[in-house]
C-alpha cells in the first residue's frame, strides 16, 4: 500500500491510497482521478497516462523499460521528468510519490 | 446513397468478425474506417507483437490476426471505405442515415458501432496557435510533396515518418529537423541516413528542442523552439509538419444521443443494442457489467448483434439457428461444396 497524489492540472490534490501491484496509472482510474485517459489500457501504447514525477522522486522510482521514452515522444508536451504512469508499479516504496498530471493528453 | 442491411463502424478485429457474422446469416453489410488501412489498434498499435490469448491460436501477432480475419470474410467480397469518419448518424423514418466525412451517405435499418477507443487520428502540436495554420502551412500528413519544393520545412518528430520525410524533402527544400531528445526511435538505417545528410549540411538538425510557438501574420513565417536548457532559437520557415504517430479520439460518437459512461457506450448482454433502436455497440467501445476488453469479447458480442440485426433488416422472416459444418445456405455463402 502506497499513499500517491496526483495534482491536476487545475492545481487540485488528490491523494489515495493505491494497493502494491497495481499501476499508479490503475490507481487514477479507479478513483476517477480526472486527466488520465489511458486509452490502451496500460499496453504502453497510447502515452494518454502520461504524468510528471516530482524531482525529489524521478530518480527513486524503478527506471524506465525498453519503449517507454518512444512512446513518450508522442505525449502532449513531454518534459524531462515525463512518465508514462502505467508503466510504474505501486509498492510500500512509493508512499508519498506525488505526480502532476498535464493539462491534456493529447 | 448506399443501402444495406447493417453499416459497421470501425475496421477492427471485432468489425471484422460481425461482417463475417452478417454475411453467414444472409445479412449485407458494409465498413467505413478512419484510418487507411484494416486492423484497428491490432494493425497500428501493435502489428509484430504477439497474442496469446485467441482461442485457438496458440500465438499469432497483431498483423496475423488480421489477416487471418481478412481471409475469413473473403468469400463475402465485403465492402471497405476506408480513410473515412462516420461524422452524423440520424434517424429518417425506419431507418438510420449515417454520413461519413467524405460525404457518403448510407440508409439501413442496423448500426454496429465497432469504434475501439475512437477514431485514430493524428496527435497535434501542443502550441495552440498551431490550429491557425492547420492544412494551409502545417500538415500532419503529406498528401502533395511538390509544394515544398525550393521553400524551408520544419519537420518535428523522432520516428520513421519524420526521418523519411526529413530525407526525401532534403533533396529539393531546406529541412530542420527537431526532436525532443537525441535518439529516434525510426529504423537505423534511416537514422544513419540523417545524421550523414546533417554532416553534409542538407538537414539541420536540432535535437533536444520543442517547438514554444508559431508566428506569422496571414503566412506562416518563423517558429520558436526551445531546448532542454532553456536556450530559444528562432527558425524562419515556410512549412511545418509534425509527425507525432496517432492518438485515439472518440470524436463524433459522443453526438449521437447514445448512453455513455466515460468513453464506452452502455449496451444490454442480450442484443448488444445501445438505447437507440437499430444502433449496437460492440468490442472494446461498449460497456456492460464485467465488461473485457479482449479481442474474444469482442468475437462474441459481435455474433449477437449480427442476430439482432436480422430482425430489423428482415421483419417478415425468422432467424434460423444454424450451423456452419452441416448448413447447405450457409455453405452456399461461403462459396464451399456440400457434402
Ligand atoms: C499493446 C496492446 C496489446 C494488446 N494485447 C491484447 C491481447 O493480447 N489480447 C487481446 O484479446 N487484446 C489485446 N489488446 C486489446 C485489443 O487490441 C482490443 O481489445 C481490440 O483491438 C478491440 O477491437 P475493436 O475492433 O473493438 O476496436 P479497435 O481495434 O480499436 O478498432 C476500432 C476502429 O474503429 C475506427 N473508428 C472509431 N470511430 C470511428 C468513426 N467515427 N468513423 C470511422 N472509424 C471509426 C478506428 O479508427 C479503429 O480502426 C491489446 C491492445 C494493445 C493496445
Ligand atoms: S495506458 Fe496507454 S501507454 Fe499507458
Amino acid at each position: 500500500m502506497a499513499k500517491i497524489t496526483y495534482i491536476t492540472d487545475d492545481n487540485k490534490d488528490h491523494t489515495i491510497e493505491v494497493q502494491n501491484g497495481l499501476t499508479v496509472m490503475e490507481g487514477a482510474v479507479q478513483n476517477d482521478i480526472p486527466g488520465i485517459d489511458a486509452d490502451c489500457g496500460g499496453g504502453m501504447a497510447c502515452a494518454t497516462c502520461h504524468v510528471y514525477v516530482k524531482d525529489e522522486w524521478f530518480n527513486k522510482i524503478p527506471k524506465k523499460e525498453d519503449g517507454e521514452e518512444d512512446m513518450l515522444d508522442m505525449a502532449f508536451e513531454p518534459k524531462k521528468n515525463s512518465r508514462l504512469s502505467c508503466q510504474i508499479v505501486v509498492s510500500d516504496e512509493l508512499d508519498g510519490l506525488t505526480v502532476n498530471i498535464p493539462s491534456k493528453q493529447g | 446513397m448506399i443501402k444495406t442491411d447493417a453499416l459497421i463502424i470501425g475496421a477492427g478485429p471485432t468489425g471484422l468478425f460481425t461482417a463475417h457474422q452478417l454475411k453467414l446469416i444472409g445479412l449485407s453489410c458494409e465498413i467505413v474506417d478512419n484510418l487507411d488501412k484494416i486492423g484497428g489498434q491490432c494493425i497500428e498499435l501493435y502489428p509484430d507483437k504477439p497474442i496469446y490469448d485467441i482461442p485457438a491460436v496458440p500465438e499469432c501477432t497483431g498483423e496475423e490476426l488480421t489477416n487471418n480475419l481478412i481471409d475469413q470474410i473473403k468469400p463475402f467480397n465485403i465492402k471497405f471505405h476506408l480513410g473515412e469518419r462516420v461524422d452524423q448518424v440520424k434517424k429518417e423514418a425506419d431507418n438510420w442515415n449515417v454520413k461519413t466525412s467524405n460525404g457518403t451517405i448510407f440508409q439501413t435499418p442496423n448500426v454496429i458501432i465497432a469504434g475501439g477507443v475512437g477514431s485514430f487520428e493524428p496527435r497535434k502540436f501542443p502550441v495552440k496557435e498551431c490550429e491557425k495554420f492547420e492544412n494551409q502551412s502545417l500538415f500532419y500528413s503529406i498528401k502533395d510533396k511538390k509544394i515544398f519544393e525550393g521553400k524551408t520545412v520544419s519537420i518535428f518528430g523522432g520516428g520513421d515518418s519524420a526521418l523519411d520525410w526529413a530525407v526525401e524533402l532534403s533533396k529539393n527544400s531546406k529541412v530542420n529537423l527537431i526532436h525532443r531528445r537525441d535518439e529516434f526511435r525510426g529504423a537505423q538505417a534511416t537514422v544513419d541516413k540523417v545524421h550523414q545528410l546533417a554532416k553534409e549540411g542538407k538537414i539541420n538538425l536540432l535535437t533536444k528542442y520543442q517547438m514554444t510557438a508559431i508566428k506569422g501574420e496571414n503566412r506562416l513565417e518563423s517558429i520558436d523552439i526551445k531546448s532542454d536548457d532553456k536556450e530559444f532559437k528562432t527558425l524562419k520557415t515556410d512549412y511545418v509538419l509534425g509527425f507525432f504517430g496517432l492518438i485515439m479520439q472518440l470524436g463524433p460518437i459522443a453526438n449521437w444521443g447514445l448512453n455513455m459512461d466515460k468513453k464506452t457506450i452502455e449496451v444490454d448482454t442480450e442484443k448488444f443494442e445501445t438505447n437507440q433502436k437499430g444502433i449496437y455497440a460492440v468490442g472494446d467501445i461498449c460497456s456492460y457489467p464485467g465488461k473485457l476488453k479482449l479481442i474474444l469479447s469482442g468475437f462474441h458480442e459481435g455474433a449477437l448483434a449480427a442476430r439482432a440485426c436480422f430482425k430489423l433488416a428482415r421483419p417478415n422472416e425468422k432467424y434460423r439457428f444454424e450451423f456452419t459444418t452441416s448448413s447447405k445456405t450457409i455453405k452456399e455463402r461461403l462459396g464451399v461444396k456440400s457434402d
